[in-house]
C-alpha cells in the first residue's frame, strides 16, 4: 500500500523480472519459493514468468493486445509453459474463463478484448493470469480503473479464486477500503522503502508509524458516522530524485519535534519490530525514531480518538 | 446516525423554500448522435442523459454519483453550458439558461465555474500560474481592486499556495498543487455555482484530504454553491448536503445525504453502497455484500422501462414494461424511481403499483 | 461474412471511386480554366492543334469540333462519358474509335492517349515495385534494429545515414550513381536502357537496379526512422509488459506482439507512397532516361497537351485510389478495432 511514486509498482516489476538491465541496476535479494531470483539467468527468470508468478495490471485495456483475440492471448499463455495442443490448450481457455465468470466462454472465447467491457476485460486478465497456476499472483491496482460494483466483484472473484487456487496473492493498492478487504498481512511504502508492515489488523487498529495515521486520517470513513472534517497529511509527497535525508517522511510529519536531537533530519529509521511484544501481532514492524512505547501512547490517545 | 456538527449551513437542516433554489433542471436530455458513414446516418445515439430532473439549493452541496457512463458528467457540461442540452431546461437564478447563445451566456459564466478532474491537462503549460489563474480577468475584462497581480496573489493565498508562485509555470507543481491552481482560477470572478467533475479522483488519498478541506473551507468563506460529480461514495458522503444517484442516463434516487446513506431506496444504491470497500479488517467476515450480475448496459440502446431491471434481483414483469416515476417516497425530500423501493418499513404506503402475477 | 464487414468494404469502395471523380474533376477545371484566366480564347487553344498558320475558318472548325466553345461542365461530361463508353474522335482528317477507357486524343501527337499512357505504366510499375521491395526490406530491418538496440552504435551510425538519405536530392543521388556505377565502374548499364520485363526479366532487373537503389535510399532512409519510433512507441505499450509477464521469449515479444502494432501504421504510409510513386518518380525517371508516367505527365504539361495530363493524372489517381483501398481492407485484417466498429 502506498501512494503514486511510493515505488509499490517497481518493487513488484523487479519481482517479476520485468526491468531491464540497460534501465535499472537491481540489489537486494528476491527469493520465491526458496529461489534466489536478483541476478539469476534472465532466461531462468523468464521461465518462472507466467508460470511460477504472474501478474495481472490496473488497466485492462491497454494490457491486452488489441489485435489478438482473448481466447489467443490466454492459449499462449498457457502453451509458452505446457507442451499441450492447440485444441487443449483452447479447452483449458474456455475452462479459466467460465471459472473467472464470464458467460458464453465458448462464444466469448474468439471476442478482441475492445469488445469486452471493462470488467469482463479485468476477468480475462486473471484468466490469462491464473493459466498456468501460479504460486504466486501479483495485482497491480487491479480494481483502480473500474466501477464500484464491478470493483467488488473483483475482488471477490480473487478471493475466491486465491481459495481455489491456492495461491499467495501481492495486492498493490493505494486504496485503504481495498487492502482491508483482500490482505492479511501489509507493507506500507513511502519514498521507496516500507515504513511500516504487519497484520491488516495492527495496521488499521494499532499502527505506529506516523504516515500510516495520516493515510488513516486523510480517507473518509465509509463504516463510521461522517465527520466534520478530514485531517490530511500536510506537504506533498517527495520527489525520489532528491529524498529527504535521515527518514523521507520528516518534512511531513506532526511528531518529529518529540524525537530528541536531529536523528529525524540525519538518521533514517529503521525497520524494526514494533507491537506490545505479546505476541499480538507477529511481524509488526515500523520505521520511526520515536519509541514503541511512545507511538503506542500518541496512537492511543492522540489520533485513535479523532478518527472515530 | 447524525451528528448535529455535521450541519455546515445555517439553513441546511430544514428544507429549504423555492426561492432559495438556485439551480434548477428540468427533463433535462442530451443525445449524442453516433456518427457513421453516410449510410446510416442519424439511425442511432447514445442517451447519455435521458430526462433528469433535481434542483440545487443555494449554499448546499448537491452531488451527483453513478457509474461511468451513468451520464453525470455529461450532466455537469449540461448545466454548465459547455454542452447544448437536446431536451429540457435548465435554469440558473430564475433564468432560463438551456438556449442561451454564446454571447449572451458570456455575463454568467462569471457566476458558473467548472472545476475539471485531470490537474495535468487542464492548465496550459506554458503559461505562468499569475497568467492561468488571472485568464478569468481578462477574458471578463475585469479590473480587480488594487490591480490583477494582487488579486491573483490573494487568490493563491486563498487556496493555500504561496503569492511567490505568481511566476511559476504548472510543470513546477504536484498534483494537489495543480488541482489549487485550478480552483484558484475558478474562484477569480467570485462565482456563485461551481460544479467541480470528480476534482479529487486524481489526487493521492493524503492529497485528496487536503483538496476536500480546502473546498469545503471556500464554500463557508465564499458562501458557495457546489454540483460534485463523483464515483467515490466515501468522499461524497463526506462532503454532500444532498446527493442523486444516476444509473443509465436517469436519476433514480435523490435525497438528503444521511437519508441515502442510512436508507437507501433503491436497489442500485443499495448495491452500490454495498460494494463500496470498508477499511476496517474486522468487517471482512461478517459483510453482507450484493453482487450485482453483469456490467451496465449500452447507452445506444438502454433497457426498456426501469433501465436497471437487467441487474436487478427484484425485477418481476411490471419493471420490464412499465417506467417507475421518481417519487417521494417516507418523506419529502427523499425521492425514488423504484416499483420495489428497498428498506421500507411496512408502515410507510408504497407508492406503486403491485406486480401483475 | 458478418454485415458490418461488407459495409465496411462497399463504403471503402465507394469513396475510392468517388476519390477518382473528384480528382479527374479538379484537375479538368484547372486546365480548362487556367489557359482562359491567362486571357486566352477557344481560337487560341484550338491554334496549338492546327498550327499558326491555318485560317481563321480551320482554327474555328477546329476549336468547334474539340468542343472549346462549350461550357466547363459539357466539356467533363463529354470527357466522362469518353472514359466510361469509349468515343468517336474527328481529328478532322477522319475519325478514330477510342475505346473505353478512352481518356481521350492527343492532337499534339496525333492519337488517343490511352495506349500511350498504357505503353509507359509497365516502366514506371517496374520502378515503383523493385524499388519498394527494395526500401521495405532495408528500411524495417534497419528501424527495428535501432530501436530494439537504441543508443548502439548502430542506432547511432544507421540514424545519421537516415537523416542523410532524407536530406540528399534524388537527381544528385542518382547522378552520382550512374557516374560511379555505369560509367567509372561499368557495373551497371547507362541510363536510358530499358527492357521489359516480358522479354528478359534478367535483363530488366539488370537495367533497373540503379534506379532502384537510388529511389530505395531515400526511401529506405524514411521508412528507417519511422519503423523505429513506431517500435519504440510499441515497446513502450503495456500489452508488451503483459507479453514478457507471461514469460514469453523477447524474440516472440517484439516479432508476434511488438512489430504487428508498430507497423499498422506503416502499412498506410506504404499504399500512399507506393500509389503516388508510379505517376511521380519524375526526377529519377528523368536522371536515368527511363520512359515512364512521371516523364509523361512533365512533358504533357508543358506543351498543354490536356487530354495527356489528365490521362497520366487519372491513371495516377486510380493508382492512389486502389493503395488506399487495399491498406484500408489491410488494416481491417490487420486491426480487429476497425472492422467491429
Amino acid at each position: 500500500m502506498g501512494e503514486s511514486g511510493s515505488g509499490k509498482s517497481v518493487s513488484s516489476m523487479a519481482v517479476m523480472g520485468l526491468h531491464t538491465s540497460r534501465s535499472a541496476r537491481i540489489s537486494g535479494s528476491i527469493r520465491l519459493d526458496g529461489q534466489e531470483l536478483v541476478g539469476a539467468k534472465q532466461d531462468d527468470v523468464r521461465r518462472l514468468r507466467g508460470q511460477k508468478m504472474a501478474m495481472i495490471f490496473q488497466d485492462p485495456l491497454s494490457a491486452m493486445h488489441p489485435f489478438y483475440t482473448v481466447g489467443n492471448q490466454i492459449i499462449e499463455a498457457y502453451r509458452i509453459h505446457n507442451q499441450v495442443s492447440k485444441k487443449a490448450a483452447r479447452a483449458h481457455a474456455i475452462d479459466m474463463l467460465d471459472r473467472v465468470g464470464i458467460p458464453e466462454p465458448r462464444s466469448r472465447i474468439d471476442a478482441y478484448p475492445h469488445q469486452f467491457s471493462g470488467g469482463m476485460r479485468q476477468r480475462a486478465m486473471i484468466a490469462m493470469a491464473l493459466s498456468c497456476d501460479p504460486s504466486l499472483l501479483i495485482a497491480d491496482e487491479p480494481t483502480t480503473a473500474l466501477d464500484v460494483t464491478v470493483q467488488a466483484q473483483i475482488l471477490d472473484l480473487i478471493r475466491d479464486l486465491q481459495q481455489e487456487f491456492d495461491s499467495a496473492v501481492v495486492i498493490i493498492t493505494h486504496d485503504l477500503g481495498v487492502v482491508a478487504e483482500l490482505a492479511d498481512d501489509i507493507v506500507v511504502m513511502y519514498a521507496g522503502r516500507g515504513i511500516e508492515q504487519g497484520s491488516a489488523e495492527a495496521i488499521f487498529n494499532a499502527p505506529e508509524h506516523p504516515y500510516t495515521w495520516g493515510l488513516l486520517g486523510s480517507m473518509p470513513r465509509f463504516d463510521r458516522p461522517p465527520t466534520e472534517r478530514l485531517l490530511p497529511i500536510k506537504g506533498t509527497p517527495p520527489s525520489l530524485i532528491r529524498v529527504p535525508s535521515g527518514c523521507a517522511f520528516n518534512p511531513r510529519c506532526e511528531f518529529s519535534d518529540r524525537v530528541r536531537g536531529d536523528a529525524c533530519t540525519t538518521e533514517r529509521p529503521e525497520l524494526l519490530p514494533a507491537g506490545s511484544g505479546t505476541g499480538a501481532h507477529v511481524g509488526h514492524g515500523a520505521a520511526c525514531h520515536l519509541p514503541t512505547a511512545e507511538r503506542q501512547q500518541v496512537w492511543a490517545q492522540e489520533i485513535s480518538p479523532r478518527l472515530a | 446516525m447524525t451528528t448535529p456538527t455535521t450541519d455546515r449551513h445555517a439553513d441546511g437542516a430544514t428544507p429549504a423554500p423555492d426561492g432559495d433554489v438556485l439551480l434548477s433542471v428540468e427533463g433535462l436530455v442530451k443525445h449524442f448522435p453516433i456518427k457513421g458513414g453516410f449510410l446510416r446516418r442519424g439511425r442511432t445515439a447514445v442517451q447519455a442523459v435521458d430526462g433528469v430532473d433535481f434542483s440545487v439549493r443555494r449554499g448546499e452541496t448537491f452531488s451527483i454519483v453513478g457509474e461511468s457512463g451513468c451520464g453525470k458528467s455529461t450532466t455537469a457540461r449540461l448545466v454548465t453550458r459547455l454542452l447544448e442540452p437536446t431536451g429540457g431546461t435548465v435554469r440558473f437564478d430564475g433564468q432560463d439558461i438551456t438556449h442561451l447563445s454564446e454571447g449572451r451566456m458570456r455575463p454568467l459564466r462569471r457566476d458558473i465555474q467548472m472545476i475539471f478532474q485531470d490537474p495535468y491537462s487542464s492548465l496550459n503549460p506554458r503559461h505562468t500560474v499569475g497568467k492561468i489563474v488571472g485568464a478569468p480577468f481578462r477574458l471578463q475584462g475585469v479590473e480587480p481592486e488594487g490591480g490583477r497581480k494582487q488579486a491573483v496573489q490573494d487568490l493563491l493565498e486563498l487556496v493555500g499556495l504561496s503569492p511567490e508562485h505568481y511566476n511559476r509555470y504548472p510543470h513546477e507543481f504536484s498534483g494537489g498543487q495543480r488541482q489549487r491552481i485550478g480552483i484558484a482560477r475558478t474562484l477569480a470572478l467570485k462565482p456563485r455555482l461551481i460544479v467541480a467533475d470528480e476534482p479529487v479522483s486524481a489526487l493521492d488519498v493524503s492529497i485528496q484530504a487536503q483538496v476536500v478541506n480546502l473546498l469545503e473551507d471556500l464554500q463557508e468563506e465564499l458562501g458557495l454553491t457546489y454540483v460534485m460529480i463523483a464515483h467515490d461514495l466515501s468522499v461524497v458522503r463526506h462532503v454532500s448536503d444532498r446527493v442523486a444517484v444516476m444509473y443509465l442516463g436517469k436519476i433514480v434516487e435523490v435525497a438528503d445525504r444521511d437519508d441515502l446513506y442510512d436508507r437507501p431506496h433503491h436497489p442500485y444504491t443499495v448495491a452500490m453502497l454495498s460494494a463500496v470497500p470498508v477499511p476496517d479488517t474486522g468487517r471482512r467476515q461478517n459483510r453482507e455484500r450484493i453482487r450485482l450480475q453483469g456490467d451496465v448496459p449500452s447507452p445506444i440502446n438502454p433497457p426498456p422501462a426501469c433501465r436497471f431491471h437487467t441487474r436487478c434481483w427484484k425485477a418481476q414483469e411490471v419493471c420490464r414494461t412499465e417506467e417507475p416515476p421518481l417519487v417521494p417516497l417516507g418523506g419529502p425530500s427523499h425521492l425514488v424511481a423504484c416499483h420495489f423501493p428497498e428498506n421500507v418499513t411496512p408502515a410507510t404506503p408504497v407508492s406503486t403499483p403491485t406486480p401483475t402475477a | 461474412m458478418p454485415t458490418s464487414v461488407i459495409s465496411y468494404i462497399i463504403r471503402r469502395l465507394l469513396a475510392a471511386v468517388g476519390l477518382v471523380v473528384v480528382i479527374s474533376m479538379i484537375t479538368f477545371a484547372i486546365f480548362y480554366l487556367l489557359p482562359r484566366l491567362a486571357g486566352a480564347s477557344p481560337e487560341t487553344l484550338a491554334t496549338r492543334y492546327v498550327g499558326r498558320a491555318a485560317t481563321a475558318d480551320t482554327v474555328r472548325v477546329t476549336a468547334e469540333r474539340l468542343g472549346f466553345y462549350d461550357p466547363l461542365y459539357v466539356q467533363y461530361w463529354d470527357w466522362l462519358k469518353g472514359v466510361v463508353l469509349g468515343t468517336t474522335i474527328d481529328t478532322g482528317a477522319g475519325t478514330v474509335q477510342c475505346p473505353a477507357p478512352c481518356l481521350g486524343y492527343s492532337f499534339r501527337n496525333q492519337e488517343p492517349v490511352t495506349p500511350q499512357v498504357l505503353d509507359r505504366l509497365p516502366v514506371s510499375f517496374s520502378l515503383a515495385i523493385g524499388a519498394a521491395v527494395l526500401w521495405l526490406i532495408v528500411g524495417l530491418s534497419v528501424g527495428i534494429l535501432s530501436a530494439l538496440r537504441r543508443g548502439s552504435f548502430f542506432d547511432r551510425a544507421a540514424m545519421t545515414f537516415a537523416l542523410a538519405g532524407v536530406s540528399m536530392p534524388i537527381f544528385w543521388t542518382g547522378l552520382v550513381a550512374l557516374a560511379i556505377f555505369s560509367y567509372q565502374l561499368g557495373i551497371t548499364p547507362p541510363g536510358g536502357s530499358y527492357t521489359p520485363f516480358t522479354e528478359n526479366p534478367v535483363q530488366w532487373a539488370y537495367g533497373l537496379l540503379l534506379p532502384w537503389i537510388t529511389l530505395a535510399l531515400l526511401f529506405s532512409a524514411q521508412y528507417a526512422r519511422l519503423t523505429r519510433a513506431g517500435m519504440l512507441e510499441t515497446m513502450g505499450e503495456d500489452y508488451i509488459r503483459t507479453a514478457r509477464a507471461k514469460g514469453l521469449r523477447e524474440r516472440t515479444v517484439v516479432t508476434k506482439h511488438g512489430l504487428r502494432a508498430a507497423l499498422t501504421p506503416i502499412v498506410t504510409i506504404f499504399g500512399l507512397d507506393f500509389g503516388l510513386l508510379i505517376g511521380s518518380a519524375v526526377l529519377t525517371e528523368t536522371a536515368f532516361g527511363l520512359p515512364g508516367l512521371g516523364q509523361m505527365a512533365v512533358d504533357a504539361t508543358g506543351s498543354n497537351d490536356l487530354p495527356q495530363v489528365l490521362g497520366v493524372v487519372l491513371l495516377i489517381a486510380v493508382f492512389v485510389a486502389v493503395a488506399n483501398l487495399v491498406v484500408d481492407l489491410l488494416y481491417a485484417v490487420i486491426d480487429p478495432r476497425v472492422r467491429t466498429r
